[in-house]
């Protein structure tokens, strides 16, 4: 599983790196943002939602940890 | 918690229309013609009537801007949002908050008055919008080659709480208006709703804006950044709506000349909006969203805020603002910025431009900063948030960011 660290960063940020992270995925590959605000949290969920991604949040110390999960056969690229 | 109604897209269209509504009726209740809120004029107002600029029709501490940051701190305080933080790049943001004031005051208005401007049927305002997406538009260009202002961290409460003090601190001065606070007796700054009615729309525009990150430039962004329209639709929203109570309140007159404290000088308007809407896209926020996150304990924002606010007594001190369009002996004579004001713009986005490529960082960089640092989140979990994996401006940060957090888990407030 990867990880992206986003916490910290001003919009739209967050949103552009973890598209990115994203796209760049290998097949059954999950990946795992860490993001500070709650903008941040729905920004990231918007997007990762909007490529096809399934989401589960969960509330950490000092934000929230976003476990990403491409659908299976989805091409992100 | 979880992303609640306000996060929907039914949420955001609601605080678009909450917003649209409070802002035609603020204009009902004696606000300015098509400035029922606007973010940069009532900071321009609060700026004179602090009398750090001393331009006589523009003085009046707008209950309003307090209203959004308190409003905020309220909805963030009440859904555990509220999160101290800054440090990412401080001076940098001062000086694209300055330069956002100018440019908009040169147009006259921030995003939102734009908005309430055409709304209203000034259609000299489409230039402002013009100018608005295209600086939007080429801070998009600098987002996506790596700009970024850094981090910020976590910071004591205090660093949280020093700009909705300061803002406590204007609705006092309101309160109790001591003698050294100037006050306009004609113009724009005299021309207001009554201040209970001012401060509950701003509270209630603050919260509504909070829980739904509504943000008018970030709509225009995000439409560049990943085709999301959700944003737009709150802003869209709030057009819509603006427009249907001025017509019901007989607050709309179509036309582009000689409409209420505006100007038809359309290359100015939009090279104005130009450096606004690129100022507030290198700052990740219009002025309204700056006060919100403000409201939240952004430290970071509340400096930009302070920069504008700065700029707009350098404004009217400079005569950099925009005059606008007049009518003498029933001809128009079409205002705009002066020579001061031109060059202002010019600058402004000769500077916005240099910091947009001097601050641009390497994701490939980043991205083997990453690799370097292996997928450690399990080992460190027991810490918190996963560190040492940092992605960005490197692992230096996310360590810092640790140390912070374990510092404030530690007690040691």
């Amino acid at each position: 599983m990867k990880t992206l660290d986003v916490r910290g960063l001003s919009c739209p940020e967050p949103v552009l790196r973890a598209r990115r992270a994203i796209a760049g995925l290998a097949a059954g590959e999950d990946l795992e943002v860490l993001v500070e605000t709650a903008t941040a949290r729905e920004n990231v969920l918007r997007a990762a939602r909007s490529m096809g991604c399934a989401v589960e949040i969960e509330d950490r110390a000092g934000g929230y940890r976003l476990l990403v999960r491409p659908a299976k056969g989805n091409s992100l690229q | 918690m979880r992303p609640g109604f306000f996060a929907s897209r039914w949420g955001i269209v609601l605080a678009g229309i909450s917003i649209g509504a409070v802002a035609a009726l603020l204009q009902k209740l004696g606000n300015p013609a098509n400035m029922g809120v606007c973010v940069a004029c009532f900071q321009r107002d609060i700026a004179g009537a602090l009398g750090l600029h001393r331009a006589a029709v523009a003085q009046y501490l707008r209950p309003e801007i307090p209203g959004f940051v308190l409003g905020s701190l309220a909805a963030a305080l009440a859904f555990r949002e509220f999160r101290p933080r800054g440090g990412s790049a401080p001076l940098a943001r001062f000086l694209l908050g300055g330069f956002a004031m100018i440019g908009a005051l040169v147009f006259l208005g921030c995003p939102w008055r734009a908005l309430l401007r055409l709304a209203g049927g000034d259609l000299s305002a489409l230039l402002g919008l013009a100018g608005l997406v295209f600086g939007i538009a080429i801070g998009v260009r600098f987002l996506r080659s790596g700009y970024s202002l850094g981090r910020s961290l976590p910071a004591r409460a205090a660093v949280g709480w020093i700009f909705p003090l300061f803002m406590t601190g204007i609705v006092l001065l309101i309160a109790f208006r001591p003698a050294f606070i100037f006050s306009s007796e004609t113009g724009p700054g005299s021309l207001h709703a009554p201040v209970l009615a001012s401060l509950a729309a701003g509270l209630l525009i603050g919260a509504l804006a909070q829980r739904s990150r509504f943000c008018t430039m970030g709509a225009v962004r995000d439409l560049f950044v990943a085709r999301d329209l959700h944003l737009f639709s709150g802003v869209a929203a709030l057009l819509v709506t603006a427009f249907l109570v001025n017509v019901i309140a007989g607050q709309f007159q179509a036309g582009f000349r000689a409409q209420p404290v505006a100007h038809s000088n359309h290359l100015w308007s939009f090279l104005g909006m130009t450096l606004a809407g690129l100022a507030f896209t290198l700052a990740g926020g219009c002025p309204g969203r700056q006060l919100f996150m403000a409201g939240e304990g952004d430290g970071d924002a509340g400096l930009f805020a302070l920069g504008m606010i700065s700029a707009a007594a350098f404004a009217h001190n400079f005569g950099l603002a925009g005059a606008p369009d007049k009518i003498v002996e029933g001809v128009v004579q079409v205002g705009g910025p002066a020579v001061p004001g031109q060059v202002a713009v010019l600058l402004g986005l000769v500077v916005c431009v240099a910091l947009g490529f001097a601050m641009r960082e390497r994701w490939e960089e980043s991205e083997a900063a990453l690799q370097r640092a292996g997928t450690g989140t399990g080992a460190r979990r027991g810490t918190g948030m996963g560190a040492g994996t940092g992605m960005g401006t490197g692992t230096g940060t996310a360590r810092m960011r640790e140390a912070v957090d374990a510092a404030r888990k530690g007690g040691s407030r």
